[in-house]
Formats: C-alpha cells, sequence, structure tokens
C-alpha cells in the first residue's frame, strides 16, 4: 500500500486538510525508519520499549494492519476470512461491505473483544489483543451502536466511561467529559437520563465516549445511524477536523455517498472477504464516468457525438449520453456547437462509489449465509 | 484475548504494562500545575498529533498506579445509586421490623414465643423481650439462609452478565478497563455489598431492637453475663462474620455471571442453586458431601456467643468461603479472560 501516500490523497475539496495530514505524516514516517527497522528485528516479542510501526511486511506507517485475519465464530459461521487489511496513518479509511459480510467481527477483533481464529492483527504498531492495555488508550471506539447505562444521566456515562481507563487523569475528568458532550452538541441534554435519550441522542454520547480523550485513532461502526441530517453533518464536520488533527478514522458504514465524502481510503468486503482496498478515488475510478450532455435537440448530438467517438450513445429525457472518448473533450464540445446544436449542459458525471460497490459486491439484495 | 496477556498485565495494573512511559516517568512528566488540554482533541499540542502508525513516547499514557482504584469508585457508585440495589436493602432492613413488630405482638399476646425464629435463632428469639440486642442476632440467623444471599445472588449474578446485556461491557472493555482489573473490581464491589448489607439488616435490628424492648447486659448461650457494652461489641463481630460468610456465594455468582450473556439468568441461576444447596444440606443421605457446602457452616456465628467463644465451626466457616472464594474466583477469571465479548 505505499502507493496510497500524499499525492493520491487528495480529494477535491479536501485537498487542504488532507495534503496537510499526510506531509506530516511523511516526515514522521521518514524520521523514525531508523527505528522500525530495529522494532522489526524483534519481530513478534513486543518487549515494547520502541514503537513498532511495521506490520512486518513493509506497512510502514500502518495504523491498523492485519495478515491472514480469520474468524470462524463457534457455531462454524467464517465470519472473518483470511483478511489483509492495512490502513495507512492519517487516513479516513471507510470500511464497506454489505451486511453480514463481517465488518463488525473485524472491528471486534481489532480491538480485542474477540480472539481470531487465526491470523494477526496490530493497532498501532503492537499486536492485538495481547498489547490492549497499551493501545485502546489511544483508540476511541464507537462499536455497533453506543451502550448506555439506562438509570445514569449522559454526563454520569461518560464520567463512568472515563473511570474504566486507568490512564484517565481523575483531575482533568470533568473538564474532559464537558468537552465531548460539548463537542457531540449534548451539553443541553447531559442531565437527563440516558434511558430518555432518543436514538440520535444516545449515538452522539456513545461519540461522546470516544472523544474523551485525545486519540490516535477513532474505530467508528455505523456512526451516524440514526442521526438526522444535521447530526450527520456535523459528525462528517468532526471526522474532518479529526483527520486534520492528524487522527486516523477508521469508518465502517453502509452511506456510500457519506464515504465518499469524507473518506481518503476504503476497503470492500463482502462474505467475510475484502474484495479491495485502496484510494477512494481510484475505487470509484474502477467504474467509468459517463458523458453528459443536456440539450432538446438530442437526435442531432447523438450523430454528431457519433462522429466524435463516442460509444455506447443513449438518449435520455434531457439529452445524450455516452461513454467518454479518449480525445480532448473541449473539441467534442466545439463540434456539437459548431453543427449546430443547442448545448445546455456538457461534463463527465464521476462514477459514484455506489456503481463501484454495487459492481464489486453484486446487485442482489439477499444477505450471504 | 489471551490468558498470557492478562496475567502478565494483571500484577501491577498501571505499571510494567506501559512500556512507551514507564510509570515513575509519567508521574513525573505530567506537570501539576496547567490544567490538561480541555478539548479532546482541539487543543492538543500538535507535535503529540503527528499521524505516525506506532505509539511514541511522547503520546505514551502516563498514567498513576492510583488512578486504577477509579473504576473501583465509579462501580460502587453505580451499584449503590441503582434502584435495584435500594429496594435489596430496604427489603432486607424490614426483616427486623417485621420480625421485632412479631415479637412484640406474640408476647403482649401473653404467649410465649418458641422456635418460630424462621432460619433457627430460637436460641436467641426468646431473649429478644428481655434485651433488644438479641433482635440483631435473630435478625442475622434469620436472613442468613436465604435473604442475605439472595441479594448477592442478584448484584454478583448481574456483575458481569448484566453489563454484557447492556452492551457496556465492551465499553468497558476497550476503554480500556482491562479483564482482570474489571473482574477484581466487580467481585470487590460485590464484597462490599455483602458487607452494606449485613450492616443494614444489624443496624436496621439494634434501632427496632431499641425502640420496641428494654437494653442492658445479656446473657451468652454459656450462661454466663457480658456488659451491654460488650454484647453491642460481639454483634459488630458477629455481623462482620455473616458477611464473611457470603464470600463464597459472592465467588459462585461472579462466575455464573461470566457464562451468560443474560443478566437475569445469571442471577436466576444463582439463586436457584443456593436454595438447591440449602435443600440438599437437609438431607441425611448426603452426609458426606455436606461439610462442602458453602452454607454448611453459615450458623455457627452463634458460637461467638459463647463463654469462651467456640472457634472451631467458624473457623471451618471462613476456610470454606476461601476455598470457594479460591476455586470460583480462577474459575471465573479463565472463563471471563478468555471469553469472546460478542454482546
Ligand atoms: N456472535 C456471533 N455468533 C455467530 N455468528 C455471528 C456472531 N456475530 C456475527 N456472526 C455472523 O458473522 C457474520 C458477520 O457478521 P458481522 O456482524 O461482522 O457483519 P457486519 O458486516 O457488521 O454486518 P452489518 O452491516 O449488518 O452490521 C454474519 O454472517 C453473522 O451471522
Ligand atoms: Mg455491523
Amino acid at each position: 500500500m505505499e502507493d496510497l501516500s500524499a499525492a493520491e490523497q487528495r480529494e477535491p475539496g479536501e485537498a487542504d486538510t488532507r495534503g496537510k495530514a499526510h506531509t506530516r505524516g511523511g516526515a514522521e514516517t521518514g524520521r523514525e525508519s531508523g527505528t522500525d527497522r530495529e522494532a522489526d528485528a524483534r519481530g513478534e516479542a513486543d518487549t515494547g520499549r520502541e514503537p513498532d510501526t511495521r506490520g512486518g511486511d513493509g506497512t510502514a506507517d500502518a495504523v491498523i494492519a492485519t495478515r491472514g485475519l480469520t474468524k470462524r465464530y463457534r457455531g462454524g459461521q467464517l465470519a472473518v476470512d483470511g483478511l489483509e487489511l492495512t490502513v495507512p496513518a492519517g487516513s479516513v479509511f471507510g470500511f464497506l461491505g454489505p451486511n453480514g459480510s463481517g465488518k463488525t467481527t473485524t472491528i471486534r477483533m481489532l480491538m480485542g473483544l474477540i480472539e481470531p481464529t487465526s491470523g494477526t492483527a496490530r493497532v498501532l504498531g503492537r499486536p492485538m489483543p495481547r498489547s490492549s492495555r497499551v493501545v485502546l488508550p489511544h483508540v476511541g471506539a464507537l462499536i455497533e451502536g453506543p451502550a448506555l447505562y439506562g438509570f445514569l444521566s449522559g454526563r454520569d456515562n461518560l464520567l463512568r466511561y472515563d473511570a474504566a481507563d486507568p490512564t484517565a487523569d481523575p483531575r482533568t475528568r470533568r473538564t474532559r467529559v464537558s468537552a465531548a458532550l460539548d463537542r457531540v452538541g449534548l451539553t443541553a441534554a447531559a442531565g437527563k437520563k440516558a434511558r430518555a435519550y432518543s436514538l440520535g441522542m444516545k449515538q452522539r454520547l456513545g461519540l461522546a465516549a470516544a472523544l474523551l480523550q485525545p486519540r490516535r485513532l477513532l474505530v467508528l461502526d455505523e456512526p451516524t445511524n440514526g442521526l438526522d441530517p444535521q447530526g450527520m453533518r456535523e459528525i462528517r464536520l468532526l471526522i474532518r477536523e479529526l483527520a486534520s488533527d492528524g487522527t486516523t478514522v477508521f469508518l465502517s458504514s453502509h452511506l456510500l455517498d457519506e464515504i465518499e465524502q469524507v473518506c481518503s481510503h476504503a476497503a470492500v468486503m463482502a462474505q467475510g472477504r475484502l474484495i479491495t482496498q485502496g484510494a477512494v478515488r481510484d475505487l470509484a475510478a474502477g467504474a467509468r464516468g459517463r458523458l453528459v450532455v443536456t440539450t432538446p435537440d438530442s437526435a442531432d448530438a447523438a450523430r454528431v457525438l457519433k462522429e466524435q467517438g463516442v460509444a455506447d450513445l443513449v438518449i435520455t429525457e434531457t439529452g445524450v449520453t455516452g461513454e467518454p472518448p479518449d480525445r480532448e473533450l473541449a473539441d467534442v464540445n466545439a463540434a456539437l456547437v459548431a453543427a449546430g446544436v443547442r448545448v445546455r449542459g456538457f461534463g463527465v458525471e464521476r462514477a459514484s462509489l455506489e456503481d463501484a460497490f454495487v459492481a464489486l459486491t453484486g446487485e442482489g439484495f439477499d444477505v450471504a449465509g | 484475548m489471551s490468558r498470557a496477556e492478562e496475567s502478565g498485565t494483571s500484577a501491577a495494573t498501571a505499571g510494567p504494562a506501559d512500556p512507551p512511559a514507564p510509570a515513575p516517568l509519567a508521574g513525573s512528566a505530567k506537570p501539576p500545575a496547567p490544567a490538561p488540554p480541555a478539548g479532546p482533541a482541539k487543543s492538543a499540542a500538535p507535535a503529540t498529533r503527528l499521524p505516525s502508525a506506532g505509539i511514541s513516547p511522547s503520546t505514551g499514557a502516563g498514567s498513576h498506579p492510583l488512578w486504577t482504584f477509579g473504576l473501583f469508585r465509579s462501580e460502587l457508585v453505580t451499584t449503590f445509586r441503582r434502584w435495584r440495589t435500594i429496594a435489596l436493602l430496604a427489603v432486607l432492613a424490614a426483616v427486623p421490623i417485621l420480625v421485632g413488630i412479631a415479637v412484640k405482638i406474640e408476647t403482649s399476646g401473653g404467649s410465649p414465643a418458641d422456635g418460630g425464629g424462621g432460619g433457627g435463632g430460637p436460641a436467641f428469639i426468646a431473649q429478644i423481650t428481655n434485651n433488644g440486642l438479641f433482635l440483631v442476632f435473630t435478625s442475622l440467623a434469620a436472613t442468613l439462609p436465604f435473604f442475605l444471599p439472595m441479594a448477592i445472588g442478584v448484584i454478583a449474578g448481574d456483575a458481569i452478565a448484566g453489563e454484557a446485556n447492556a452492551g457496556t461491557l465492551r465499553y468497558l472493555l476497550v476503554a480500556p478497563a482491562g479483564r482482570t482489573r474489571l473482574l477484581l473490581t466487580k467481585y470487590a464491589t460485590t464484597l462490599a455489598f455483602c458487607l452494606v448489607a449485613t450492616l443494614v439488616v444489624a443496624a436496621s435490628a439494634l434501632a427496632v431492637g431499641a425502640l420496641l424492648f428494654p437494653l442492658g447486659d445479656l446473657t451468652t448461650i454459656s450462661g454466663t453475663r457480658i456488659s451491654f457494652g460488650e454484647g453491642l461489641l460481639r454483634a459488630l463481630l458477629i455481623a462482620l462474620v455473616v458477611a464473611a460468610s457470603l464470600i463464597g456465594v459472592a465467588a459462585l455468582g461472579l462466575f455464573i455471571s461470566t457464562l451468560t450473556n443474560s443478566g437475569i439468568a445469571a442471577m436466576a441461576t444463582t439463586v436457584g442453586l443456593l436454595i438447591t444447596v440449602q435443600i440438599l444440606d437437609q438431607i441425611p443421605q448426603l452426609h458426606a458431601v455436606q461439610p462442602y457446602f458453602f452454607s454448611h457452616y453459615w450458623l455457627s456465628f452463634a458460637d461467638l456467643m459463647r463463654e469462651p467463644v467456640y472457634w472451631d465451626d467458624l473457623r471451618r466457616n471462613l476456610g470454606l468461603q476461601a476455598l470457594y472464594a479460591a476455586v470460583f474466583g480462577s474459575a471465573a477469571w479463565a472463563r471471563f479472560t478468555a471469553k469472546d465479548i460478542t454482546a
């Protein structure tokens, strides 16, 4: 995954923040490469003086790296099958897959909640679940929805979760809890019993729990589930903000446009197997975009476009679409205008991640057993 | 989660397991004067926010060994703030009130009270009318066979399973609470509840006894007289022994709690086992195994009212409780540290 570095990260509209994060990431990689090699030499021993940022096969700078990660549940269900996942530092990583494809199972293994049947997982350069105690204070997680103590207020819920972390300073606990509540917009409802929270409020409180401390990595399993449009927007903003601070965000979701909007990288799972992973732009580019011409003179337009080498022409209500040709598009447009076609709109519609996703995982609606 | 990992780190919860920042260094590295960052990520210095993969020493979690007890405090507060806990304690506090009133009514009606003392404390119940302090002994004897262990069964059974059921267990573990630390915290809290529950019964009994009956010097089972002050001291000692008698049930309940993800199932199983053992303890054919039932020596606390105190059964009781704590505590640990948390 070396090739997924700075240059390819840049997404239109987000080039600023993401680019910044990556320049810094790159600098750090250079600085630490010496110690990395030492750590490698020690292999799995993990005696733990120096951080080990290599996954063991040259995946430097990977925040999450799994090798042949496999989980077979006790019932015999193969939920995750030989997963080779690499999440670069500083990325916003979208983890996609249909229902039951093994996303939550993977996240549970990464968080040390369940033991892999085989294979290894490294988080922040350390093996999980063995190094849970060292790694997890740097990780904020939302796993399969929030879970709260209904008989405690929102604030008391956070105080309890914070108390569970032995590395959390009790002197700053109240301040940090208030800051986290503020960050997810729950300050006004902080005194209310969590049992009386709405789904979206619970989700926000769950997120607040993940933000109690500055984190190196955020693992969010469907974070916008149950949120109102403003809430979703805020979460997206929050994710961007965190990412620009250098936090790596690992995000599972079904909402593809959401992934497309916030993620720099993505991986797609289906039936426990990893189908693809890489920069979002590359994934979407896999499914080709289409040339869209909006015009009332569709018949003429189609004729001209055919002459210009545009294949797979389809005449629609508002104009013509086709596969974009290899030649300069401005020339194609000029040819249309020269032929007297009244062009109201001309452009290439980028293939959405949804197209790519469906192309990869199939159209079928039924959940695989 | 492997057992090896936990056993390696359980001994010192904060120290050697955090290699990037050795404990003493971490303590001094954090200057106490300026308040650390208020906003989770916003205000953190950029130098520590580099998107590098590994855990670097600069961001190594600096933690203080004492912080590890924050969870215990939180657990205590959470447990005793629950409506359910309050209800259990209220039921326990009501028992001495009912016994006291019943004795008062019966004796004022003229018929001498004999043998109706519920848990087998007839030796004490007859004396209540002479001395209110005996209501403490009677109430403890009446609640020890069932009410007290049932309350413990509810708290212990729900300890892990209840958190699993609510899903809060996974968030505690990724906090990370640490499995061994969480289990120890849960056990310590259950034991604290044993003590509080017993003291609630004793205090309620003392209050009711003082209100309804005369207080004064008392006669021990051996027939000697002791002062009221010493009687009070013995009452406290008995309460402590009764609380200690519940250690075994607490460990058993905690073990059962690690077996299931349903709090209700764990509570029901624990209470069911409790009743079964009490019944089996009465069947003469099981004579050979009865000394290993956790409830077998429970009523030995009465021996503290002899002069001199008869220690044998008391010692056997405490030894048996320690055995149960060791066996079921280890079983609970083995189970919990190796368990897949899927709830
Ligand atoms: N506790 C369990 N015991 C047995 N099988 C399980 C368990 N949890 C999940 N599975 C199975 O493992 C597979 C993957 O489940 P998982 O929850 O990881 O999917 P997911 O990708 O998170 O799905 P969703 O998008 O619906 O959240 C499914 O086939 C599921 O039936
Ligand atoms: Mg899921």
